[in-house]
């Protein structure tokens, strides 16, 4: 089944939590919200599920040829299912029943119910702990319980609300790679908000970029981090932040803050005169000049951070606060005066509307 | 200012307990230097903050010492040791404003007047809390109640130690990088001893020089983060350190040469392999790239991870899953593929603990 | 938090507005009708309009004198009972303990006297106090201090406010623990950390996260003591004299005693009426607190 928002809105009072958007999410593919904390993930979640009624706009379903208004059409009777960041289990059923209690109020046969609780189980790792009670399973466990819940009832619509967000790092690790496998056997239409970009990447088919209640952006996740439309949503895709740097054109040269200018070379020169903001990911600022011309900056630096293969440097420079993601143990002194360099093969425009006027090609491989 | 020394330190939540299994924390010595920035990483339920609590005296240990500069606090109450503690959601009073939070250690501690005003607006600035000092602390969001608890620690003039339980899990991502620089900016600026408890690799290998790895209620191994990176002294720590963790296959050494799923690799060092031990080898996905099918061992794809700046793949080699990276030359991936190791990142392991090998 | 929006939900209310348009309605319109009325029995009325309102609106009348009178002796009661049960609630709350078997009895035995009848408590109250036969009557005659509730009446009125609080301090208690179970055992350990006092954890951790629940144990407690009547009439009748008459109690002389049914019905309605002033104030009060605690960043 999939999933339409007609040009929905959602107000609580006087504030706008939602403002009017329109998605389409097709069957069986999973979508991330990707932004913030008080983006409107959950509102817009929430909205999917029913369990709020939009102030303006319909909500729909389709099988691929006919839609079926489901706007006002309570939570209960909808093909819904929700987990959420919280592990919200019965803590007085088992781990079976737990995930059998679905299917016991559709009143399957017992051997029924049986046969697909153990096949659930085996998907999510849960059998020898069959028979405990909730609160005595990890976190990850506990966890894994919600969501084979959710996910036995063979609702069409799966709902799940920074799943992973209470767990561990490595179990989260572990957890994030086994749940496209889990989702795509369920054939459902899954949505999965959450804060981080890494998760964007790696698990859906599709990200929506959310920021104050707007989508910002929708589309396939690789092409919305590679070619973001605007500012906002090239912000919320990257972490570490987006550096940015302002520089103003004027006909064959780009001036620098700081007074320094350099040609406009390749896709910069067709740019229109004005003023715009450079964006460029931490890993393509690096501290070597690479083959191709680049830009070199001086700046100092104020934190050198290891971790183990990398480093994430920060730097000042010209009064702006960078960040570098650089190979290897990198041992810089805080104040040290610094080069730093970035390809402008590998920038990003933003205009001064903060629309995106110019992304870096695409990598040919894969 | 105190060096932070453990002596034959071990707790049991159950009084008069034998079993090694009974003990939260098992037997361990360990020295904390003055001014050193320390991280305590391991899973929930590894011992970390049981052992933090223990610095900070809101536990007394069942067994052992903690001495601060050689004097004996194990008995001591958390307000007569110079510690700060930061938990993991933030603590602040909620009817006073900032300027009272951050001033309210010292009332507490007969300071006042001139000194102690001078003292907070001196944190406030350090923390980029200025602007907010007269506000009431409860309407904040979350990442200002964390800098105003960790406030209320610089502020004391006689904070020796500062300990962390996993601050930043309640902040936005965005956030933490910002908070994250903050504190190491601070730690630099300030001779303070930081600890920092954490489950999440990333903060505890950007936060501290040295990275104590606990498990199952023992540091594993303790060192810089590029040492835990490149030489795990365990496979635990090669699992639990790098995302993802270090690949773990069984093999068969003999002197120089591993014969692992099917394929043999050179070893950059030989091995006398005690007998009777279950042998591994451990290498990391970042050290292990993707090759066309007939260079190195022999593996299948299973998927490939775009993660952005770079891809990795999912592999089968010999019937166990293995992780390595794709050169960003490499086109047109099939199912059947080669993997090519670094020799001198590949590590020999006997019953999870890392052999040295010789040269 | 909201909740999905159907009409039918009315078709739900009605059955309760039915049972309350009987129960509640219809008698308040009757009241109504009488209070601007005169009767002499027999069914037959007198209009009078707003003469009785007027008459007990002033004190200088007997009625008005009488219902000023109880006015400032239910307040005075109230204020009393207030300043003892809040702090001796508080103060229990604080020594019952957190953990343990010990948590169930002591529940146990702090709802006890809440699940005693009025009528008994009063009961239990007038002939234990007795100075003849009651125990603690005696025994405080004995140690050779003049006590006799039903001549004196600081007596009655002492009587009276130590039933109350032996009746009700639990209830303040057990809504503080509620409130004292909700702090997270973290603030108890930055308290330790920065120094605090005894003193300043409570005032500035337990107080604060009490606020709700301490507006709520003063409301319950400010409305069920504004409108006691069964525990003062059973142990004093409302006497000696008129020392422990409040605004029930004066209400039903009026009504059964004297069956003066006009002023009692005018009676009643301004009773009602401040009763309904006071939980706008406190609900006002409650609701503002809400408004805060939602602006807190959370999210949506």
């Amino acid at each position: 089944m999939g999933l339409i928002l007609d040009r929905v809105r959602r107000d609580v009072g006087a504030e706008t939590y939602i403002h009017e958007t329109s998605l389409r999410l097709a069957p069986g593919t999973m979508t991330v919200l990707l932004g913030p904390t008080l983006a409107g993930k959950t509102s817009l979640m929430r909205l999917m599920a029913g369990l709020d009624r939009p102030t303006a706009g319909r909500i729909l379903t389709t099988d691929g040829r006919s839609e079926t208004d489901v706007t006002g059409v309570a939570v209960r009777e909808r093909s819904v299912a929700m987990v959420y960041q919280q592990f919200i289990n019965y803590p007085n059923l088992s781990v079976f029943e737990n995930i059998a209690s679905p299917l016991r109020v559709k009143r399957l046969p017992k051997a029924e119910i049986d046969d697909k609780v153990r096949a659930m189980a085996r998907l999510m790792q849960l059998e020898p702990f069959l028979e405990r009670p909730p609160l005595s399973l990890s976190g990850g466990q506990q966890q894994r319980t919600a969501m084979a819940r959710a996910l036995i009832r063979g609702a069409d619509l799966v709902l799940l609300d920074e799943p992973l967000a209470n767990l561990d790092y490595k179990l989260r690790e572990e957890l994030r790679e086994e749940l496209p496998k889990i989702v795509r056997a369920s054939r459902a239409t899954v949505v999965y908000a959450t804060t981080e970009p890494q998760e964007a990447l790696l698990l859906g088919d599709y990200t929506a970029a959310l920021w104050q209640g707007r989508v910002t952006q929708y589309g396939p996740s690789a092409e919305v981090y590679r070619r973001p439309t605007d500012l906002t949503t090239a912000q919320i895709f990257s972490d570490p932040p987006l550096n940015l740097l302002p520089v103003s054109k004027r006909e064959a040269v780009i001036q620098l803050p700081g007074g320094a200018s350099i040609p406009a070379g390749g896709a910069l020169a067709a740019l229109a005169d004005g003023d715009y903001r450079l964006g460029f990911r931490a890993h393509q600022l690096a501290l070597r000049a690479g083959p191709a011309p680049s830009l070199a900056f001086a700046g100092t630096v104020t934190v050198a951070e290891i971790t183990g293969s990398e480093s994430y440097v920060h730097v000042e420079c010209a009064g702006l606060r960078w960040v570098a993601l650089v190979p290897g143990v990198q041992e810089l002194e805080p104040g040290a005066a610094i080069t730093v360099h970035v390809d402008p093969a590998h920038v990003f425009v933003f205009a001064s509307d903060d629309r995106l006027a110019h992304a870096p090609a695409v990598r040919t491989a894969a | 200012m105190a060096r932070i020394e453990l002596s034959n330190l071990a707790h049991s939540y159950t009084p008069g307990a034998s079993e090694p299994g009974d003990f939260a924390l098992k037997a361990m010595n360990l020295t904390w230097r003055q001014g050193g920035a320390y991280a305590l990483l391991g899973p929930s339920g590894c011992g970390k903050t049981t052992l933090l609590n223990i610095i900070s005296g809101l536990l007394t240990p069942s067994h052992g010492q903690v001495l601060f500069d050689g004097r004996d606090v194990t008995g001591l109450p958390t307000e007569q040791r110079n510690i700060a503690q930061v938990f993991q959601f933030p603590v602040v009073y909620d009817t006073m404003t900032v300027r009272e939070n951050l001033a309210f250690p010292l009332r507490n501690r007969g300071m006042a007047g001139k000194a102690a005003d001078r003292r907070v607006r001196e944190i406030a600035e350090l923390l980029d809390l200025s602007g907010e000092l007269d506000r009431k602390a409860r309407g904040l969001t979350a990442d200002a109640k964390q800098k105003i608890s960790l406030g209320r620690g610089l502020v004391r003039p006689d904070v020796a130690a500062i300990l962390f339980d996993e601050p930043l899990t309640v902040i936005d991502p965005q956030l933490k990088w910002e908070l994250r620089s903050k504190l190491k900016a601070l730690h630099r600026a300030l001779d303070v001893t930081m600890i920092y408890v954490t489950h999440d690799q990333t903060e505890a290998l950007t936060f501290a020089d040295t990275v104590m790895v606990m498990y199952d209620g023992s540091v594993v191994q303790a060192g810089r983060p590029d040492e835990l990176f490149e030489r795990p002294d365990h496979t635990f720590v090669g699992y639990f350190i790098g995302s993802p963790g270090m690949n773990v296959l069984p093999a068969e050494i003999e002197g120089s040469r591993a014969r692992v799923g099917g394929g043999t690799i050179e070893l950059s060092r030989s091995y006398d392999v005690p007998s009777g031990r279950r042998i591994e080898i451990g290498v990391r996905p970042e050290f292990a790239s993707l090759a066309p099918p007939g260079e190195g061992l022999a593996a299948t794809v299973e998927r490939i991870d775009d993660l952005g700046r770079a891809r990795l793949a999912r592999l089968r080699l010999g019937g166990h899953p293995f992780a390595a990276s794709v050169p960003e030359a490499l086109a047109d991936i099939g199912t059947a593929a080669g993997v090519v190791l670094e020799r001198a990142q590949v590590h020999v392991y006997a019953d999870g603990k890392r052999l040295e090998g010789r040269a | 938090m909201d909740k999905p929006y159907d009409n039918r939900a009315w078709l739900l209310v009605l059955p309760v507005l039915a049972i309350v348009a009987f129960s509640a309605v219809i008698p308040l319109m009757t009241v109504v009708n009488y209070s601007v009325q005169d009767t002499f029995g027999n069914n037959q009325f007198f209009w009078n309009g707003t003469g009785w309102f007027r008459e007990l609106l002033d004190p200088s009348t007997d009625l008005g004198g009488r219902v000023f009178d109880s006015l400032w002796r239910n307040l005075a009661f109230s204020a009393i009972i207030l300043a003892i049960e809040v702090p001796l609630g508080i103060a229990v709350a604080l020594a019952m303990p957190r953990h343990g078997w010990k948590v169930a009895a002591t529940l146990v035995l702090m709802a006890m006297p809440l699940l005693v009848p009025w009528n008994v408590v009063g009961t239990i109250w007038q002939v234990f106090a007795r100075a003849d036969i009651g125990l603690l009557g005696y025994a405080i005659n004995r140690l050779g201090i003049d006590y006799n509730y039903v001549a004196d009446p600081l007596d009655a009125w002492i009587t009276i406010i130590v039933m109350d609080v032996w009746h009700w301090t639990s209830l303040v208690a057990l809504l503080c623990y509620a409130g004292l179970k909700s702090i997270p055992d973290a603030y108890y350990q930055a308290a330790r950390i920065d120094g605090a006092s005894r003193w300043a954890v409570f005032r500035y951790i337990q107080l604060p996260k009490m606020r709700r629940v301490l507006i709520i144990a003063v409301l319950l407690r400010f409305m069920d003591s504004f409108m006691i009547y069964t525990e003062p009439f059973v142990v004093t009748g409302g006497g000696p004299g008129n020392s422990t008459t409040f605004l029930s109690i004066e209400l039903v002389k009026l009504a059964l005693g004297q069956f003066d049914l006009g002023k009692a019905a005018a009676m009643s309605i301004v009773y009602n009426l401040i009763v309904l002033a006071v939980c706008w104030v406190f609900y006002t009060v409650m609701t503002n607190l809400d408004v805060e605690r939602r602006r807190l960043p959370a999210d949506r």
